[in-house]
Formats: structure tokens, C-alpha cells, sequence
């Protein structure tokens, strides 16, 4: 037992990061699972974080209060500049959340006597228990599969892969867009308020353009045709930097390799059941 | 109950092109109607426009009743009018199934929070959509691939996979957008059978086809669009021997000699060097002195 001990307390750290970053990559799956490449949610992470370490360290809210102001935070801020960004579409609907994502960072910047500025928020309660991210995570899991296989999700796809004839069936495109957008950004803002709560520490580049790229690599090295990809992707990043510990310096650099890599050679991601079939498929006739 | 489609003097401009211009037509319940034209006659913007993918510039379009003006197209699939398209345009990574049960979105019974918490009317719901899926697919006879992706099927199938996924709306008017373009003789015949059969479940049909065979074999009535404008109307025999149409379709013969004044090159009466130069003598030019 004192080994699984030292191994959490070594550990704990990175496994709840596990968690957060799966809940990440699920946030950016929503929306990219309606075709939409929004990049707002390190934003939104960021929306929920402050909101919900403000509210735990100045007003001492329960922990559950301070989840659900985070979550709900950043849900109607994409309600509100969705209204006029998800008209958009393909890389004008990037640039446009990749602008509203800096304009959240440099808010954050300048509003020193709430948010602390660039020194950001110290001291934070470490209220996040490790049931904490994986009760949040399974919630998630469970939602986001029932949406898949309902209406709603056959909506989305239907959306990605051709607008005007989904809406000639009777589905209200904007709507459903709407939907994914403000559901990523409760996840994201979820991502963040458990985040906050076990760093002791945020600060606004945390919630940046590095973030942003962070999560896209995720969703999109895991895979977005299912729920597995994302977890697949969001553990394997969080893992990666442990392992290639001595190439700290590269991250960044390492993440956009792995980006274009997967885009030029496996577009649909790592877990590509069609593909894996395939794999087994081939290997069967062959024995 | 009578749900009839009817376009007022319809009109639509594209800038300067005027690619519709006063199109009276309508569409009484029951029956298949056909609408014909050449290339370019504006025959596909009369569907975009009925399905609300393009406003008319002026003109009203009412359906069963209610004005269809500014109204958002799956507003107007709602209330019961469903397409196809002349280039197909079906999900293609999804399954048949997936395909057809997305046109059933909208009559499926439990809210979107619903879904969360009744799972009981969730599970009935969806198992009616697939079953009434897998229903809509037999009649196209897709029903054996129902879970093959869409892109795997040939264009045949794919232009009726579209068709069930437009009858999953539960449509009273269906629009075909040319069902049989790109299809052999034998899918032909075929599809001309199961749209007899569709018609007789009570479904109103309004297509647009070139294949005047399938047309002239189906339909009931005919417009026949040229120009931007309505030119005949009627049923098959009346509109076969339309001079009007037979000129759209064939040309007027324009090497008649015309009964005064001359033809062919038709200079504007000076002199002119190339007319001159270019005509035999033997021909009278007027105003080129030989």
C-alpha cells in the first residue's frame, strides 16, 4: 500500500491532469464533431477558472457552487458571442475565436485589482479530489454518448458534412451549432474549475494561444469521430512531456509535429475504429 | 385538407440577370408535376426559392395555406416540404440508416433535455425511427445495405437513398431535383416504378427532369420554363406539339428567307469594305455597289 502512497504523491498531479485534459479535448470535440473549428476554449477554461477561484477565495462558496458558476460563466459568454462568430465558417470562425481568446487574456491583464494581472490569482484551496475529475470525467462520458446517439448527434454530423441539406431536413443549423459551441465552453470552463482548484495557482497565459493549440492537438491526434479519441489524445499528451522529460524546451515544438503529422498521415486520429478493423481484418485472412 | 403550393408572380434577379421573371404555377395536392426547360431556364431556383434557400425578389410563395416568405428552410421542411438535389448532396460518411433517420429529426417526440433524463420515450422514439428508416429504405430497395456508408453506394442508389432520406421528413410535397440524371435505361425504369408508387401512397410530386420519356410517362402536368419565363402549360400531348416549347427545345428554323429585306449579313446599310469584299456579287447587298 505505502507503494501505491508514494506513487500518488508523486504522481497525483499528473493522473488528475489526465482527467482535465480529457475534459478539454471533449470540450473542442463538440464543436469540431459539428464542423465547426472553433478555438475558444482555452478561453473559456480560463473564464471558468477565474470565475470559480474568485468566487471559492473571496466569497467562500461550497466547492460544488463554485463548479457550477464556472461552468455556467463561460457558457453564456459563447452564448453571446456566438450569436454573431458562428455565422462564420472554416478559418474565419478560428481567427474569429482566436481573437476573442486574446481579448479574454489581455481583460484578464488589465484587470489587476479582480483578477490579479499578470501575477494572477495565488492561493487558491486545493479543493479538487482525484473522485472529483473522475466523476466530472464519466458525467461527461455519459452525456456527451447519449447526444451522439441521439438526434442532436446525428444533427451534428449531419451539419459537418453538409449544412444546407441538413437544414432541408428539418434541423435548425444555427441552433445546433449554438449547442455545441455553449456545451465545449461548459465543458472547457468545468476543465478549468478543476484545474484551478488543484494548481493553488492561475495565471492569464495559462489560457492562451499555446493552451488553444494544446487542446486541438489533442482532439485531433486521439481522433473526433467518437468519444474515445479525445480521452486517447488528451492522455497521451499529458503523458508525452513526462516521458520526453529532457526535451522540455521542445514541447511546443513537439505538439506541432505531432499536429501535422497526424493531419498529413492519419486525419481521422489515432483511434479510427474503421481503420482498426481493417488492421484486424487483414490480419485475420492472413493467419 | 388541401395542401397546395402556389407561386404569384414570382420573380428573381441575380444583379442584373433577371433569372426568374412573374412565374405563376400551381401545385394542387395529389398528382405528379413536372417542370421542364433547357439549360439555364431557372428551373433549380424555382426549388430553391419554394425551399427557402433563396428569397424571391418579388412574389409570394404559400403553402397549405401559409405564406413561405422569409421563412427558414427547415421551417419549410417542417411544414411539409421536402427536395432532392440535382448534384446529390447526402451525408456521405454516414450509413443509410444514419441518413434517413437524420430527415426524421424533427418528428422524433423527446425535447433535448429529454434526452438526458427520460430514457424510456428516448429508446421507443429511436427504435421507431429505425424501424420507419429501415421501412423508408425498402421501398428504394436500399434496405439490404442499410448499414453501409453512404459514399460506397453507386449513383444510382445514392440518388435513392436521397430520395428516402427527402421522404423521412414526412413530406406532403416532395421535390425531385432530376431523379434520373445519370442513371442507365433499367434504373430509369425502375425508379419510374417506385415514383408511381410513392405517388399512389399519397404523396404530391413536383420534379424537374430532361429525360422527356420519364417525364412524359409520369407526369400528369407539365410547365415548361424558358427564359425565365413560364411558356406552356398543360398535360404531355398538349405541351409534345407546343409550338412554343418545340421552338425552345429544337430552335426556330432561321435559315427561312424571311419574306422582306435580306438575311444572313446584315449590315446596317452604309457601305461597308468587309461586306463588300466578303459577299459574292452574286448575292444583293444593299448599299455595296458592284
Amino acid at each position: 500500500m505505502s507503494g501505491f502512497d508514494n506513487f500518488w504523491a508523486v504522481y497525483s498531479n499528473l493522473v488528475l491532469g489526465l482527467g482535465i485534459n480529457s475534459l478539454l479535448a471533449l470540450s473542442i470535440y463538440l464543436t469540431l464533431s459539428c464542423g465547426m473549428l472553433a478555438m475558444a476554449n482555452a478561453a473559456f477554461m480560463g473564464i471558468g477558472a477565474y470565475t470559480a477561484a474568485l468566487l471559492t477565495m473571496n466569497y467562500d462558496t461550497p466547492f460544488i457552487v463554485s463548479i457550477a458558476a464556472g461552468m455556467v460563466a463561460p457558457a453564456i459568454v459563447a452564448f453571446i458571442i456566438g450569436k454573431p462568430t458562428l455565422r462564420l465558417s472554416g478559418v474565419y470562425l478560428a481567427m474569429a475565436t482566436l481573437a476573442f481568446g486574446e481579448v479574454v487574456r489581455i481583460v484578464v491583464l488589465n484587470t489587476e485589482s479582480i483578477t490579479g494581472g499578470a501575477l494572477g490569482l495565488n492561493g487558491i484551496p486545493q479543493q479538487t479530489q482525484w473522485w472529483h475529475v473522475l466523476l466530472a470525467l464519466v458525467v461527461v462520458l455519459l452525456v456527451l454518448w447519449r447526444l451522439r446517439h441521439s438526434r442532436i448527434g446525428r444533427a451534428f454530423e449531419s451539419i459537418k458534412e453538409d449544412e444546407t441539406a441538413s437544414g432541408l431536413m428539418g434541423i435548425d443549423v444555427g441552433a445546433h451549432k449554438m449547442l455545441a459551441f455553449v456545451l465545449g465552453a461548459a465543458i472547457a470552463g468545468l476543465a478549468g474549475t478543476l484545474n484551478a482548484h488543484l494548481t493553488f495557482f492561475i495565471g492569464p497565459n495559462e489560457y492562451g494561444f499555446d493552451r488553444g493549440v494544446d487542446i486541438l492537438t489533442m482532439a485531433i491526434l486521439g481522433g473526433i469521430n467518437g468519444l474515445t479519441g479525445p480521452v486517447l489524445g488528451g492522455t497521451i499528451l499529458t503523458l508525452l512531456p513526462e516521458v520526453l522529460r529532457g526535451f522540455a524546451d521542445f514541447r511546443l515544438m513537439i505538439n506541432g509535429v505531432i499536429l501535422v503529422l497526424i493531419v498529413l498521415f492519419l486525419p481521422k486520429g489515432l483511434w479510427d475504429p474503421a481503420r482498426i478493423r481493417n488492421w484486424f481484418g487483414k490480419g485475420g485472412k492472413q493467419a | 385538407m388541401s395542401a397546395t403550393l402556389e407561386l404569384k408572380n414570382i420573380s428573381r434577379h441575380f444583379g442584373g440577370l433577371k433569372v426568374l421573371q412573374d412565374v405563376n404555377l400551381r401545385i394542387p395536392q395529389g398528382g405528379i408535376f413536372g417542370l421542364i426547360g433547357p439549360n439555364g431556364a431557372g428551373k433549380t431556383t424555382v426549388f430553391n426559392l419554394i425551399t427557402g434557400l433563396l428569397p424571391p425578389t418579388s412574389g409570394s410563395i404559400t403553402f397549405d395555406g401559409k405564406d413561405l416568405a422569409g421563412t427558414k428552410p427547415h421551417i419549410i421542411t417542417r411544414s411539409g416540404i421536402a427536395r432532392t438535389f440535382q448534384n446529390i448532396r447526402l451525408f456521405k460518411e454516414m450509413s443509410l440508416l444514419e441518413n434517413v433517420m437524420v430527415g426524421m429529426h424533427a418528428q422524433l417526440r423527446y425535447g433535448n433535455l429529454g434526452l438526458l433524463t427520460t430514457s424510456g420515450l428516448f429508446r421507443s422514439e429511436e427504435k421507431r425511427a429505425r424501424e420507419r428508416a429501415r421501412e423508408l429504405l425498402s421501398w428504394m430497395k436500399l434496405d439490404h445495405k442499410a448499414d453501409d456508408t453512404a459514399d460506397n453506394l453507386s449513383y444510382g442508389e445514392q440518388r435513392k437513398l436521397e430520395l428516402a432520406r427527402a421522404l423521412a421528413t414526412e413530406p406532403k410535397l416532395l421535390l425531385l431535383d432530376e431523379p434520373v440524371a445519370g442513371m442507365n435505361a433499367n434504373e430509369k425504369t425502375e425508379l419510374m416504378h417506385e415514383i408511381k408508387q410513392i405517388s399512389a401512397r399519397g404523396y404530391t410530386i413536383f420534379m424537374i427532369e430532361h429525360d422527356m420519356r420519364f417525364v412524359m410517362g409520369l407526369c400528369q402536368e407539365i410547365a415548361v420554363l424558358n427564359f425565365g419565363r413560364i411558356i406552356a402549360q398543360g398535360g404531355p400531348d398538349a405541351i409534345r406539339n407546343d409550338p412554343q416549347v418545340i421552338e425552345a427545345y429544337l430552335g426556330r428554323e432561321d435559315d427561312e428567307p424571311a419574306a422582306d429585306g435580306p438575311h444572313g449579313i446584315v449590315t446596317d446599310g452604309a457601305p461597308s469594305a468587309v461586306a463588300a469584299g466578303v459577299v459574292p456579287t452574286s448575292v444583293p447587298v444593299p448599299g455595296a455597289q458592284a
